[in-house]
């Protein structure tokens, strides 16, 4: 058997002459050297059979392989010798690339980045109720923060009357609601999902967009927290050089509330016409957990703290990849999608 | 909110950097949306003096004039104003001049003389009503200097967003507190240019019901109402506003309307407080009254508009008639005019919610509106009260008849916050000294009143900061001041949290990589859609019928968007999403969503190549079968696959329809390769863990069988007997390799060729055994199935 294995290796050195008087030698039905030994395995010991009999197959099958490449190589070398070179500038051939949405690939990155400082995903349906979309987060009835969600309704059902208002969620924030009340802290949770708001759709607006919003709610969760994570995920998200500041603001379900800004991508801090000469582009609104939002989830706010944040993937990826008008992202041309492919071309 | 940047200078008493203030008002939590010129609209027009001024020899009322715009030129001007004189300066369009009307200034003969620009009024530079003749420019501004420098001295307009909770910043006094604290300087109100000396008591306290200068004033809505001022001034002269209130009004976007009105609206922007004006004569009774709204009532409000009150809407009334929507705007009728001698003005504490209610019931927003439902300063409203009525007296003469009075039904103080240091400490992450802690809340304009020894601080919160209510409000106020950016950013320790992932996100994630890895790209389409399926739910206020219905499938979608991209002439189209649907059941009182995936392709199966012998094959149903194939199994694992009228459909095993699975109906052009799709409702699942399985040592046999099977006999049937029945036989594999009909075949039969992998665990089959299984399996397929074996 060794000898036929020096044999096997040996195939990639004859010519075509040869090649066929040795796969006559090896395989032939009559006189080949492994077609014999195969029909020898019969009269050993049942043992010895078994173990033989498989080598002798895997040997024959690489022979088969053996003589086949071989042929191939040097048919060839012949049809190169005969003139028809072949042009190895000629391109290859390709398969299909496919690509995830733009929006995917920014909330794809920020999850990641999160899951890597101990958040996992949280998801929640998108038709909710008025308490968990506004009152448990501490949006007083008659409020002018209302005007900022403006909201759409659903039609009520036919004979379901006077059961409760339902409502498209106007932002992922009640996920955040759903949480606390699910279990005891701590959490720690990102929340990508789809918002809706009664907004035309225009070049920077639509009444349906992605948001992506964040929680953590333990003991000795302070504002220096809050400030450290979402730098961290600044630099990560943005680049280390980035710089990151926090400006005071006003969401109800949080206090203190912030802004995030980060310097502008465009100008790097000196200011253009992108960020309005500021130097700074908004890039995410958060706070500390309202004390009375964790009243409304069961959660003692004497010895719970946290903070919560919320951005916007679509006017990131605009930001990120230049796209000017958001309409682009909700349509479906090919043109558009394949630039934004693991493999582009 | 419009902040002008001189009114915050005569606060500070100091010169200010426009672009300075906007960066620390951003920094302390009212980012500046614009910086503008004041004026900007008016930078074509220059002062123009006029160096003689003879009458027009064929017009009465006409002047020719010569005016030099310092261009060097003098220009020959028709003027029919009766104020011009030779030696006056007034705004000067120079011919190609568009004026605030749209018109453009051209050279033209009137009655015979040309004219080569034009001398303005104030109302057409759209600076006021004033008509009556040009606008005289006192000012040693040599002609050819620019307007909007003259009327203004180059004031800035600072577009402010002020956030719901912050109305004091709605007053110039609050944006200038703001800005005192920031720049460590003090700061009072502006003083008022030719303030008449007039004794002003303070308004006399009543109840909910007050007599003054023969008029009543009355409460009746007290939940509406908290505080109601009114003085009645007599005596007035109503006219144009003086030059410095007019450039205040224009910078921060007002026109100027009359001395009266314009001094109401001075107060309002600067100290937040809005107040209303009425002509005291046309009032029945006379009286005012603040009440709730009767069925039936209407009101013409100050803009022209009729509009029926709806009931319960909070408004101000005389013995009669509503004569103002309380909050929000006053009424036609007891409007002030030229004619008005005597005025009643009014401040008012309105609550917040019912002034929001109000507006919004009438639909009508307006400057006071804005600043009610922010909350304006119930305890300050008396000095901005007094303020109005020296301003009036200032600029339009008269007397107060009858000292004013301030209805106060139910008196109160602001609130008395307790703040434990320690919890600062807990929520902010930092320590803070006492002392940093009382200079922020000082700065906030709160007066600390006392530290008891059980640690805490005692503060009595400003009446202009309505939104501070509790001890958290104050916590903020202390960093706001003291600086977010002085707050670490150091990464502590922390737990991690104890959820999973949401099943359904690894489940989306997992899909989304098989599809993209298949060469499909992603979509996102909007969730609402002009119209669905009979179980699509209905939106109650669309803002357009093209959003009327959320979708309860995605593939509708998707072949809109494969159509579009016909539209651009792209053939080759592989789409999908993973996206929400809705669905209302007619059982459901309310509507279920679920998570879905789908896909739409068309086109060649792979980009053609130049070795390609023919044109690259399309996308057919079998390519559609088997990524729905994946598709189920990724998403509804348990779900098993039929055959349906159209192509086939998922079932879970209690008979629900999860996926479907067909050739796409689509607006196709001619050239249009067909559309094949699926859909599925995506299982929220963990992922199950492979099992790993030895790989075999034992050679495979492999056998090829040509079986007769009939053309509507379903082939997975007969494989399924075969799989079964091999079982026994060592089978390891059955697969379809290929299918043929032909006329040499008997009727209604098909060859289909299936290839049979034998291989044992443990030996070499040896080609008798094969055989001998060989033998059964067509044994059983002739017996059970009809199925001959044509060929081995």
């Amino acid at each position: 058997m060794d000898a036929l294995r020096q044999r096997l290796a040996a195939v990639a050195t004859l010519d075509a002459a040869a090649l066929e008087a040795e796969e006559v030698a090896v395989l032939g039905r009559k006189q080949g050297e492994l077609t014999r030994q195969l029909k020898e395995v019969a009269s050993l010991p049942l043992e010895e059979k078994r173990v033989r009999g498989a080598e002798l197959n895997i040997l024959k099958t690489d022979f088969e392989a053996a003589f086949s490449a071989r042929r191939r190589s040097l048919a060839e070398t012949a049809a190169a010798a005969a003139g028809r070179d072949t042009d190895l500038t000629m391109p290859g051939r390709r398969a299909w690339s496919g690509s995830r949405h733009p929006v995917t690939i920014v909330i794809d990155d920020i999850v990641a980045i999160f899951r890597e400082i101990g958040f996992s995903v949280a998801l929640g349906p998108e038709i909710e109720n008025d308490e968990r979309n506004f009152t448990a987060l501490n949006f007083p009835p008659d409020h002018p923060a209302l005007d900022m969600h403006d909201t759409l309704f659903l039609e009520p059902v036919s004979g379901a009357e006077g059961s409760e208002r339902l409502l498209m969620r106007t932002h992922t924030s009640p996920v955040q609601i759903r949480v606390m009340r699910e279990g005891p802290p701590p959490f720690r949770v990102v929340i990508p999902g789809v918002a809706y708001r009664n907004d035309p759709f225009d070049a920077s607006h639509a009444p349906a967009f992605s948001q992506i919003e964040g929680l953590a709610v333990d003991e000795g969760i302070s504002f220096v927290d809050l400030k450290a994570t979402l730098t961290h995920f600044a630099e990560r998200f943005l680049g280390g050089s980035v710089k990151v500041r926090f400006r005071p603001s006003f969401f109800p379900f949080t206090e203190p509330s912030a802004e995030m800004d980060v310097s502008c991508a465009i100008c790097g801090g000196k200011g253009c016409g992108a960020c309005k000469g500021t130097g700074w582009m908004e890039i995410l609104g958060c706070g500390m957990v309202h004390e009375r939002v964790l009243q409304n989830c069961g959660i003692d706010p004497e010895r719970f703290t946290g903070f919560a944040f919320g951005m916007g993937p679509q006017r990131m990826a605009m930001v990120r990849y230049g796209i000017p008008d958001i309409r682009l992202l909700y349509g479906g041309d090919m043109r558009f999608l394949a630039q934004f492919g693991a493999v582009r071309k | 909110m419009n902040v002008s940047r001189q009114w915050v200078e005569a606060f500070l008493r100091q010169r200010l950097d426009s672009g300075e203030m906007a960066a620390r008002l951003a920094m302390l939590g009212a980012p500046v949306d614009a910086i503008e010129p004041v004026g900007a609209d008016l930078s074509g027009f220059v002062v123009g003096l006029v160096t003689a001024a003879k009458p027009h020899p064929n017009a009465d009322k006409l002047r020719v004039t010569t005016v030099d715009d310092g261009s060097g030129t003098l220009h020959n001007v028709v003027c029919g104003a009766p104020n011009v004189v030779a030696g006056g300066k007034y705004p000067f369009a120079r011919l190609g001049t568009k004026m605030p009307s749209g018109i453009m200034i051209e050279r033209r003969k009137l009655r015979g003389e040309y004219s080569e620009g034009m001398l303005c009024s104030a109302r057409e530079l759209d600076l006021g009503d004033e008509h009556d003749g040009l606008l005289v420019l006192e000012t040693d501004a040599a002609p050819g200097t620019s307007i909007p420098s003259v009327l203004d001295g180059s004031d800035e307009r600072l577009v402010v967003d002020v956030t719901p909770n912050r109305g004091d910043l709605l007053g110039h006094k609050g944006i200038a507190r703001e800005l005192a604290a920031s720049y460590g300087v003090p700061f009072r109100l502006p003083e008022i240019p030719g303030e008449a000396a007039i004794d002003l008591p303070l308004p006399t306290r009543f109840g909910d019901e007050a007599p003054v200068g023969g008029v009543r004033i009355a409460i009746d809505d007290r939940t509406g109402c908290g505080r109601l001022l009114a003085a009645v001034i007599r005596g007035v002269k109503i006219g144009p506003s003086p030059e410095w209130l007019q450039r205040r009004l224009r910078a921060v976007g007002l026109r100027s309307i009359n001395n009266v009105v314009d001094a109401t609206n001075y107060v309002m922007y600067e100290l937040n407080q809005p107040l209303h004006a009425y002509d005291a004569a046309t009032l029945k009774g006379p009286a005012i009254v603040v009440r709730a709204g009767r069925s039936g009532e209407r009101i013409t409000t100050l803009d022209g508009t009729d509009r029926p009150i709806p009931e319960g809407t909070l408004v101000i009334a005389d013995a009669e008639r509503v004569i103002g929507i309380a909050g929000v705007m006053g009424g036609r009728d007891t409007e002030v005019s030229l004619a008005t001698t005597a005025i009643v003005l009014e401040c008012a504490w309105f609550d917040p919610a019912r002034v929001r209610r109000g507006r919004r019931a009438v639909d009508l927003s307006t400057d006071a509106s804005h600043r009610f439902e922010r909350g304006v300063d119930r305890w300050g409203a008396v000095d901005a009260f007094r303020r109005c009525i020296r301003l009036i007296v200032t600029l339009a003469g008269g007397a107060l008849d009858g000292p004013a009075v301030d209805c106060f039904p139910a008196p109160m103080h602001p609130p008395r916050i307790f703040l434990r240091p320690s919890r600062v400490t807990q929520v902010l992450g930092v320590d803070l000294s006492w002392a940093e802690i009382e200079r922020q809340l000082v700065a906030m304009g709160a007066t600390v009143v006392s530290k008891p020894d059980d640690g805490r601080i005692a503060v009595d919160v400003p009446g202009w900061r309505p939104d501070i209510t509790s001890e958290i409000d104050l916590i903020e106020e202390v960093v706001r001041l003291y600086g977010y950016d002085r707050i670490p950013a150091e990464m502590r320790a922390f737990r991690p949290g104890r959820r999973i992932d949401d099943p359904a996100w690894g489940a989306a994630q997992r899909i989304r990589a098989e599809l993209t890895g298949r060469g499909l790209a992603e979509v996102i389409t909007l969730p609402m859609v002009a119209s669905g399926g009979a179980g699509a739910p209905r939106l109650l206020n669309p803002l357009s019928a093209d959003h009327q219905r959320l979708r309860d499938a995605l593939i509708p979608s998707l072949v809109a968007q494969v159509e579009a991209n016909w539209a651009m002439h792209t053939a080759d189209v592989r789409l999908f999403e993973i996206g929400t649907t809705f669905n209302l059941d007619d059982r459901a009182r309310e509507p279920g969503e679920a998570m879905h995936a789908a896909f739409a392709v068309s086109g060649a199966r792979h980009p053609a190549h130049w070795t390609d012998t023919s044109k690259a094959p399309l996308w057919d149903a079998w390519d559609a079968r088997a990524l729905f194939g994946d598709l189920v199994e990724l998403a509804q694992p348990g779900a098993a696959i039929q055959v349906a009228a159209d192509g086939w459909v998922a079932v879970l095993p209690g008979g629900r329809l999860v996926g479907r699975c067909h050739r796409l109906q689509s607006d196709a052009p001619p050239w249009a390769p067909p559309v094949f799709g699926g859909e599925i409702e995506i299982a929220p699942r963990n992922v199950s863990l492979p099992r790993f399985s030895p790989l075999p040592i034992f050679p495979a046999v492999v056998r090829d069988l040509a079986l007769l099977v009939g053309t509507d006999q379903p082939v997975d049937a007969v494989i399924g007997l075969v799989e079964e029945r091999g079982r026994r036989h060592a089978l390891e594999s059955v697969a379809v390799l290929d299918e043929y009909r032909g006329k040499e075949l008997p009727d209604g039969k098909r060859s289909v060729t299936v290839r049979l992998v034998f291989r044992s665990a443990d030996r070499t089959l040896t080609d008798a055994e094969v055989d001998q299984a060989v033998g059964r399996l067509r044994t059983s397929l002739e017996r059970e199935r009809d199925v001959v074996v044509r060929t081995t």
